[in-house]
């Protein structure tokens, strides 16, 4: 019995020894190195591009976007230019490319290309974006616009709380800078290899700009994502790809962390206005959301990230009636993309503030109000669906009962703490639907190949272990079904040569839509055997041992769509996710009252995660993504030049915790299993950034009564707040 | 030519003097354990081990190392793997993977001067580590839980 | 990386040094390259001459003579740190430089003469009556730490002397370091404070808060007077020039610098 335990990850021993292999670690001979041109304004005509005559050019090539034979990167609308042409609409746009025999010489080349522009007007505040006269995207510059009506609002008696939520952007900060290669192949065509999350999307974006399918791509060991590494990796091999086209040479591109931090995507920057009407008993009567997501220059995902949002606003509570109006508009600023949580954590901070607002407002206890409203089973969501098994109350009582062991405070060292603590604890609830809304696992069709070959079962997917662990859950799963020991199944490369599409590794979809794929694909696999068995077999090894020596067998299963999801895209209405999960977050913490530092003393932590496929990198996941969400609520701030981009693009001034600044935590796994996900499970990998912020809010609330209600809670707004003793922005 | 010890072997190297420690061993010597996070000193994925010392290689001068034993992880599992590799294994420290070998060599540094230290001062020993997969709890596990082996 | 091919130079003694220290006013004088080679990847520092003290006899070393501690200049932050002898609010200091891998390498000749305003154990110097050993082919001069900073990254280093230890006089009083920082561990500085009390003698030093380390005399005059901690705690904040940064702001580190030395007095 696999499932349930924790074998060693799959991929650790090399890892500890230090033999894995990332993309910067790859030395094909003859390799170049690329740099990029990027541009110094956020929006402007691009007269054109010259080479410095005082650099020395010999063995530099120089790419623009005449070089380009589909100048666009395949993603949802076909509106972001792989180099830009004639017009630039953020500052770092990628204008050029370069490579050089050395990765000194390729920096300095990129640097040494004259790029003359005439500067255009810029427009920077996603509030004055939609439908001003700057345009950047469309008529309008909005990306997307989504609208959701439950019951009818209007005539009844209550009280109207309103309040105005902010997040800013923050950046994914995998440890591994972002790095590709391009390989010219024998056949004319494209080996990319490098750090990623999704190979076939960036098969497809490098098929598309060629015009041509000679082309594999081919995961290398991954040094984090976290949604950073799912749509920007398209850009990157597409610029290495025509590097190693013109070149006829291998070419790598790997960011420098500053360049990383300058150029690459960030989550959505968020403004969240909730009007509520409520029952002097604290039931939510009215919902009402207006949401402004801020997409940057060009859509990207934003349209999705503005789904999730607005599917989340309303945090994991019952409302009568609800309307709920989203926009993500377009700035000239670095485009925005995917980060763990996707819109949800956003909407959540949000509806977690508010309802700490209605308590305030109404007198009630903030834990009391959240329990007379949480969702029960047979509750109906904003967008009509049924809940069945919801996780709200056992997430809830599961986090309060190991709250209650006693808080070890961390001790800091003489020298970096001060006297003058206060005390407070927090507690933030949130759900978060596992895996594509409404019907786009439909649209995906992820396929799972299972081979067998010399008595070991190769799985095929193309879901990338960026850390979470999938090189080992996979072997778990299909091991348990076939009843074989999980050193029988192996993992295939992830190559788009050898291995089919299984869908992207995103949306908290790898474990439960990908996994479940991998069940049933294993039991195919055994339908299979025993069809061409010569006699009623059921033991995995005795099926084989009738196909005979050297023989092989291979099964493809595409995920079945579950029929009875039903999914308006219009109206926003029906099953919005086949499942939810649940989390609840409890925060102590204290707040140094001279400083307005938070220092983190302990975070609990119980997310329902269906079931726990292999409970140590289960629980491996919620911490990573806590940290992150603590990291997002007090220490994570991108400042903006006066060009819309990132004046703090160093390690130095873009803080996220350190050991010392992390708190102890105390994950508890609770497990309402889910009948669609393989052995009960759910999808976990973003959930864990939904409610931790909101929950050091209410702790930092409880401990100095100063209410914040904008990310990040640096110690400077914190302090600000302090001297008011109210409100902050 | 600058002479030097590295992972229990004589090597030299006729890198400019000022080239950074990280890249003679990435680029020349071909240990890509340690690696650049950040170029700043900032991350600790470049932390190698001068005389037992952890230092981020990313901020050293190879001329430097001159005489000196420098180690990188791939020298930490000689003859065996190191008891805090195991710990690290065992206990679920290493997700993606990319900050473990410099985590590794603070950790082996701090478990040589301190065998049994208390969780407070493991993350005061690495502080200088940077992980954005793991929250930190697992590699705090594995490291006071390393059971030191007997030599 | 940007590669540097300048040219190294190595004395092993502190003759050798200080000769080519004289030989090569322009040369980049390199210790535990913690600054120095953060400069040199920035792009920002493109040295003509490196002369690498690293390896210099005489340099690295802490010892008592007679009532005074020397702290050799490429002593590193982990020596200070380690050592008994050292008082603890410079020993706190050290261990708030970065982190281990770096208080391994920096050296505190490295940080007072790299003078980030925000050097973490500048404050300390000041506090303690500190005076620094400069020395050159000329000779050998102490500077009280005091005098030493005169301007953003101008002190009084002659351009052919090297900066060869640092003196701690045998001081009284009750001692606090408190630095404010970004982050609990590897964080540039906000507000740094350095206090020292005894009879009659007030030492209010802070770093962070204006173009230099310095040190508030109206405040500590007031202190040793006897004044009420909100007289001293105003004159603290009247006396820095704390600036908006990508940091922080101006006002957070007028605010936090006069707490902490508010809570210091309690």
């Amino acid at each position: 019995m696999s499932i349930g335990t924790s074998p060693p990850r799959r991929d650790g021993l090399e890892k500890i020894v230090g033999s894995s292999l990332y993309a910067d670690d790859l030395r094909p001979d003859g390799c170049l190195y690329g740099a990029t041109v990027r541009s110094a304004r956020a929006h402007a005509r691009i007269l054109g591009l010259r080479r410095d005559p005082a650099f020395d050019w010999t063995g530099v090539t120089l790419v623009t976007a005449a070089d380009v034979p589909t100048n666009i990167v395949t993603l949802m609308t076909d509106d972001q230019p792989v180099l830009a042409d004639g017009i630039t609409r953020h500052v770092h746009e990628p204008l050029a490319l370069v490579a050089a025999p050395t990765r000194e010489q390729a920096l300095a080349a990129a640097r040494a290309v004259i790029v003359d522009y005439d500067d255009l007007p810029a427009l920077f505040d996603p509030e004055l974006a939609e439908g001003n006269a700057v345009k950047i995207f469309g008529d309008d510059n909005v990306f997307k616009k989504i609208s959701i009506r439950r019951g009818t609002l209007g005539g009844r008696q209550g009280i109207r709380v309103r309040g105005r939520y902010q997040t800013g952007l923050q950046e994914q900060l995998y440890i591994e800078p972002m790095s590709m290669l391009a390989l010219p192949r024998a056949d004319g065509g494209f080996t990319v290899q490098g750090s990623m999350q999704c190979p076939y999307y960036i098969d497809r974006a490098v098929k598309r700009m060629l015009g041509d399918d000679r082309v594999n791509v081919v995961q290398a060991v991954t040094g984090g994502g976290f949604g950073g590494k799912e749509e920007y990796p398209s850009m990157l091999a597409c610029h290495a790809v025509l590097l190693a086209r013109a070149t006829g040479r291998p070419v790598k591109i790997t960011y420098r962390r500053d360049e990383d931090l300058r150029a690459t995507t960030k989550r959505h920057p968020s403004i969240i206005e909730l009007d509520t009407l409520v029952s002097p008993e604290g039931h939510i009567l009215e919902f009402g959301a207006r949401i402004v997501m801020d997409g940057g220059a060009y859509h990207t995902l934003s349209t999705v990230v503005l789904s999730r949002a607005i599917l989340h606003v309303t945090g994991p509570y019952r409302a009568e009636a609800v309307a709920l109006d989203g926009v993500c508009v377009a700035t000239h600023t670095p485009p925005n993309g995917a980060f763990r949580g996707f819109g949800a954590p956003q909407a959540q901070w949000a509806a977690e503030r508010h309802m700490d607002r209605v308590a305030r407002t109404l007198g009630l206890d903030p834990l009391e109000l959240r329990r007379r409203n949480l969702y029960k089973e047979g509750d109906i969501t904003a967008t009509g669906q049924m809940l069945h098994d919801p996780g709200g109350f056992a997430v809830l009582d599961r986090a309060l009962a190991a709250a209650e062991a006693p808080v070890d405070d961390k001790t800091i060292r003489p020298g970096v703490t001060g006297a003058a603590m206060a005390r407070g604890r927090g507690l933030a609830l949130a759900w978060h639907g596992c895996g594509f809304t409404g019907n786009g696992e439909a649209k995906i069709k992820g396929k799972v190949a299972l081979e067998v070959r010399d008595g070991t079962v190769h799985v095929g997917i193309a879901s990338t272990d960026i850390g979470q662990g999938t090189e080992t859950i996979f072997p778990q799963i299909v091991a348990e079904e076939l009843g074989i020991d999980t050193a029988r199944v192996q993992m295939l490369p992830h190559d788009t040569a050898q291995v089919p599409d299984s869908g992207p590794t995103v949306a908290s979809r790898t474990a439960m839509v990908v996994g479940g794929t991998a069940l049933a694909a294993a039991r195919s696999l055994r339908r299979h055997l025993q069809s061409t068995a010569r006699s009623a077999e059921h033991g995995f090894d005795a099926l084989l041992s009738q196909l005979g020596p050297g023989a092989t067998a291979r099964v493809v299963e595409t995920y079945e769509v579950d029929a009875t999801i039903q999914w308006d895209m219009d109206t926003y209405q029906g099953d919005a996710y086949p499942c939810y999960g649940w989390s609840c977050v409890i925060v102590d913490l204290r707040v140094d009252t001279d400083t307005g530092e938070v220092i983190y003393d302990r975070v609990v932590t119980a997310t329902d995660v269906g079931r726990a496929l292999n409970p140590v990198l289960a629980s491996g996941q919620i911490e990573g993504g806590t940290l992150q969400a603590l990291g997002w609520a007090t220490q994570e701030e991108v400042v903006l030049d006066s060009r819309g981009g990132m004046r703090n693009d160093r390690l130095t001034n873009y803080i996220i915790p350190t050991a010392l600044d992390a708190p102890e935590m105390v994950t508890e796994l609770v497990e309402i299993p889910f009948a669609g996900g393989p052995f009960g499970a759910k999808g976990i990998g973003e959930i864990p950034m939904d409610c931790p912020a909101a929950a050091v809010a209410q702790a930092i609330e409880a401990a100095t009564g100063a209410a914040l209600h904008a990310l990040p809670m640096t110690p400077e707004r914190v302090l600000a707040a302090l001297e008011t003793r109210g409100e902050s922005r | 030519m600058i002479r030097f010890r590295c992972n229990g072997k004589d090597v030299q190297t006729e890198a400019a003097s000022m080239s950074r420690l990280l890249d003679v061993l990435r680029e020349e010597f071909r240990y890509t354990g340690p690696k650049e996070g950040c170029g700043e000193g900032e991350c600790g994925a470049c932390t190698v081990r001068i005389d037992g010392e952890p230092v981020m290689s990313c901020l050293v001068p190879v001329c430097q190392v001159e005489g000196a034993e420098v180690q990188t992880v791939e020298g930490l599992a000689q003859p065996v793997v190191h008891a805090v590799q195991s710990a690290f294994l065992q206990h679920g420290a290493a997700q993606c993977g990319i900050c473990t070998p410099g985590f590794l060599m603070a950790a082996a540094a701090l478990l040589d001067d301190n065998p049994h230290p208390t969780r407070e001062e493991a993350r005061v020993a690495l502080a200088g580590n940077l992980c954005r997969c793991t929250g930190y709890q697992k590699i705090v596990d594995a490291v006071v839980r390393t059971i030191a082996r007997e030599a | 990386m940007l590669a540097c091919t300048a040219p190294v130079i190595r004395p092993q003694t502190l003759r050798d040094a200080l000769r080519a220290r004289a030989d090569r006013p322009d040369a980049t004088v390199l210790a535990g390259g913690t600054d120095v080679m953060v400069y040199i990847e920035a792009g920002v520092l493109r040295p003509s001459a490196v002369i690498d003290l690293w390896g210099c006899h005489g340099l690295r070393g802490i010892e008592v003579r007679g009532n005074e501690l020397r702290i050799g200049a490429t002593t590193t932050h982990s020596d200070v740190a380690r050592d008994p002898r050292v008082p603890a609010v410079l020993r706190e200091s050290a261990l708030t430089v970065g982190a281990v891998q770096i208080q391994n390498r920096g050296t505190v000749g490295g940080n007072i003469c790299n003078s980030s305003p925000a050097g973490d154990t500048l404050p300390v110097w000041l506090a303690l009556d500190a005076d620094f050993q400069l020395s050159s082919v000329r000779g050998t001069r102490r500077v009280a730490a005091a005098d030493y900073w005169q301007g953003y990254k101008q002190t009084a280093l002659a351009a052919d002397e090297l900066l060869t230890a640092i003196y701690l006089p045998d001081v009284e009083g009750e001692a606090h370091f408190r630095k404010v920082g970004t982050r609990m561990a590897q964080a540039i500085s906000k507000v740094i404070f350095c206090g020292r009390r005894s009879q009659g003698v007030a030492r209010l030093a802070f770093g962070a808060v204006g173009p230099v380390p310095l040190r508030v005399r109206a405040a500590e005059d007031a202190l040793a007077a006897g004044a009420p901690v909100s007289e001293v705690v105003r004159l603290v904040r009247e006396g820095i020039v704390p600036i908006d940064d990508v940091r922080s702001t101006r006002d957070y580190r007028a605010r936090v610098a006069g707490n902490v030395v508010g809570r210091w007095l309690g």
